[in-house]
């Protein structure tokens, strides 16, 4: 491995035990800092947005990222679309802390992702179960997140993803030294990955719960099924007070296991994000990229 | 000897992993109600400075920890930690427990394309691996802060009686000397 991925792999367990929130202005990029976000992901549109607009979605005005990297002091993410190695590499260019390859934006290559080892910048990538955190991890990945489904203000993908992979990763340990070979090659995984996550328990790298976390009990119940850490997208800004929530889902972070606190916490937060259920959407964004 | 760490945000983990394999007894922070277990020093980890200062006031941790570190309680602050001490940091107006007299600059190597790891000399130890994270590095120092490491003219590491900081990460290496050294620190104050 090399010492730019230890670096990158390095980063993410800083965010640990804190929440990364999407934003769209330098504005709502200060009320996250100041709501208690360990970083933040700037985007033009919120996942929600990109749903009910429709169409192509793309990486964003760098300038639009810019404003952002200059209104905070906390590491600034943007997204990339799957397999547009030429928006990764422009996301480089302005110096962005860590690349999003998402699933959120249409995807670029239905195929290929991109060859993440290329790059000096840090990725993050979604994933539904443990062969696709692997894949992931294999072509450079140094920070894994749940794909959930975002935009929706749904977290039952979210936890569907977590728990897979949670239980994929109980019954790998469980295995003798000559089954992981088997192991790997069900997983489509290389074979040192297959026996690290064999050895210790866990992914190589941190793993975040993301997509649909709308609440301090959404954010609770992840890191009680083991997230290291969540994004919010569309869960804050969508939200009819902000401020509180954001700052109410960062504190049920760090305390996500003391309900009594996690009550006053979820007190008067003013209305949710607007949910869809997940038969009521059209595009899976889980399902791009696998 | 009982070490607690700061547990609101960032690499506690990792510290604790350490401690593990040192033998040493500790437990995590997370809320005003866990500092009443008895402890002998404390760990504040690396994360963002601003997400751990923010917390420390609002889950009400603030004034025991900086009553308990003026009373000569021996800490030891990674990076966010080393932020989280210093008396002055130039380029943010906000400081936080203000106790040592350092003055920091965040995120002095730039953005995470910045983030470096090299090998460098530690005072009192010899070479350890030293791994640098959106670090800062320490400006300037008050009298009877002692320098305990530099890169490239900048000093990255220092401490003062028993408060002992760090820009890079200790935690994140196999090398267990400077939480060795940490421990001592406990120990002789005990």
């Amino acid at each position: 491995m090399s010492k730019r991925f230890e670096l990158n792999k390095n980063l993410a367990q800083m965010l640990k035990g804190g929440v990364i929130m999407d934003v769209t202005t330098p504005e709502q990029a200060k009320i996250a800092e100041k709501a208690g976000a360990c970083a933040v992901m700037a985007l033009e549109r919120i996942p929600a947005d990109i749903r009910a607009a429709g169409g192509v979605s793309r990486m964003s005005d760098p300038k639009m990222i810019k404003g952002i990297q200059e209104a905070v002091s906390i590491p600034v993410m943007a997204k990339c679309r799957i397999g547009h190695f030429a928006e990764a590499q422009i996301l480089q260019a302005i110096e962005i802390d860590y690349i999003d390859e998402s699933e959120v934006l249409s995807p670029a290559d239905d195929v290929y992702h991109i060859d993440k080892r290329q790059f000096d910048v840090p990725f993050v990538c979604g994933a539904r179960d443990l062969g696709e955190a692997l894949r992931r991890i294999s072509e450079g990945a140094s920070m894994i997140r749940t794909k959930g489904e975002p935009g929706t203000g749904d977290v039952v993908q979210a936890v569907r993803h977590l728990r897979l992979m949670q239980s994929e990763i109980r019954r790998l340990t469980s295995l003798s030294e000559d089954e992981i070979y088997e192991a790997a090659k069900q997983l489509q995984v290389p074979y040192e990955l297959a026996k690290y996550v064999h050895d210790n328990g866990k992914l190589p790298v941190v793993n975040f719960a993301a997509g649909g976390v709308a609440t301090p009990a959404d954010a609770a119940l992840m890191m009680q099924l083991g997230a290291e850490g969540v994004f919010v997208g569309s869960g804050i800004f969508k939200s009819g007070n902000p401020e509180k929530r954001a700052a109410a889902i960062v504190k049920a972070v760090t305390n996500y296991k003391d309900a009594k606190l996690l009550a006053e916490l979820s007190e008067d937060l003013g209305e949710a994000m607007v949910g869809i259920n997940e038969q009521e959407i059209e595009i899976i964004m889980a399902e791009r990229g696998k | 000897m009982t070490i607690a760490i700061l547990a609101v945000q960032g690499a506690f983990y990792e510290h604790g992993e350490i401690l593990r394999k040192l033998g040493i007894e500790h437990f995590e922070i997370r809320q005003q109600s866990d500092l009443n277990k008895h402890f002998d020093g404390l760990i504040i980890p690396g994360g963002e400075s601003t997400v751990q200062g923010k917390l420390i006031r609002e889950l009400n941790l603030y004034d025991t920890l900086k009553e308990k570190i003026l009373q000569n309680l021996p800490v030891f602050g990674t990076c966010a930690g080393l932020l989280l001490l210093a008396k002055q940091i130039s380029n943010d107006e906000k400081t936080h427990l203000g106790t040592m007299n350092i003055t920091a600059v965040r995120n002095a190597y730039g953005r995470q394309l910045g983030s470096f790891s090299t090998d460098g000399n530690f005072k009192g130890i010899g070479t350890v691996p030293m791994t640098f994270i959106r670090a800062p590095y320490i400006e300037q120092v008050g009298e009877n802060v002692e320098i305990l490491a530099e890169y490239n003219g900048k000093i990255t590491a220092a401490r003062e009686n028993n408060q002992l900081v760090t820009a890079f990460h200790p935690e994140l290496n196999d090398n267990l000397s400077i939480h060795r050294y940490f421990a001592d620190i406990v120990e002789n104050n005990a």
